[in-house]
């Protein structure tokens, strides 16, 4: 079945401003959460495998590179949850006033960014603790 | 449910495919998931990430919250199974492609979410001390 060439969405060209620059995130920290779903399911396996394995998880998972993707993730976390709170807002018709999404807009960013770090320091450090 | 109107499908109007339905479940799995997600993360917070395995056990030995686990297992795969096929279905073109890397997708996460669902049964039901 020939495709024929059908001219595409201009979504280069529009102006870099935030209303893209946040919904990206919005679809960037979800790549991310899905990332971390794979960590969980380790995570639970390793509880379900003994004290032993579970140990040895916790070491692997306190791992530098994994801590990365953790931290990211978290912020993901905060991001998702707010920037989701947000859509789902706009989905049920509130919010859509320009100074309204703009507010909600940097609540969600300053907020997760406050959010991470408020968590990070509650979570981090015990991981610290036990890797 | 079919949210598309009974005179739409009669007179074969609209899109043929189910794209009402996936954005109706992405909303309705989100706000489960502002729960179960939360719930998740103060859990974690009182435990500590590092608790130890004893702690973990205990935590999911109580019915409750071995049924939290299992919904945000559950639902965590199935929001993630319907943001990333919009993600894949934004970039790949290429019809074969998109759909191995669509199939691939969801088996992946249901595989992952039974391995998960799996996990937190044997806790629950105390295959481990």
């Amino acid at each position: 079945m020939a495709q024929p060439e059908r001219p595409l969405s201009p979504f280069m060209q529009y102006r870099w401003q935030y209303t893209n620059t946040l919904s990206i995130l919005h679809r960037i920290t979800g790549i991310l959460l899905s990332l971390c779903f794979f960590v969980l399911v380790y995570w639970l396996v390793a509880a379900a495998s003994g004290p032993e394995r579970y140990t040895a998880a916790l070491a692997t998972i306190g791992s530098p590179l994994v801590r990365l993707l953790l931290i990211g993730g978290l912020f993901s976390f905060c991001y998702h949850l707010l920037n989701g709170i947000r859509h789902l807002f706009w989905d049920a018709g509130y919010g859509f006033e320009l100074p309204i999404a703009r507010k909600s807009g940097w609540a969600a960013a300053i907020g997760a960014v406050v959010l991470t770090a408020v968590l990070w320091i509650v979570l981090g450090a015990s991981l610290g603790g036990a890797a | 449910m079919s949210l598309r109107s009974p005179l739409g499908r009669v007179l074969g109007l609209g899109s043929a495919k189910g794209g009402a339905g996936h954005w109706y479940s992405q909303r309705v799995t989100a706000v489960a998931l502002v729960i179960l997600g939360c719930w998740f993360i103060a859990s974690l917070a009182l435990l500590g990430a590092g608790a130890p395995h004893a702690a973990v056990v205990a935590w999911l030995r109580s019915p409750f919250s071995a049924v939290m686990a299992l919904l945000l297992v559950a639902v965590t795969a199935y929001h993630a199974q319907l943001g990333l096929q919009v993600v894949f279905e934004d970039y790949i073109s290429d019809k074969g492609t998109r759909m191995v890397v669509l199939v691939a997708l969801k088996f992946a996460l249901v595989v992952a979410a039974l391995i998960g669902v799996l996990a937190v049964l044997r806790i629950a039901f105390g295959a481990q001390a």
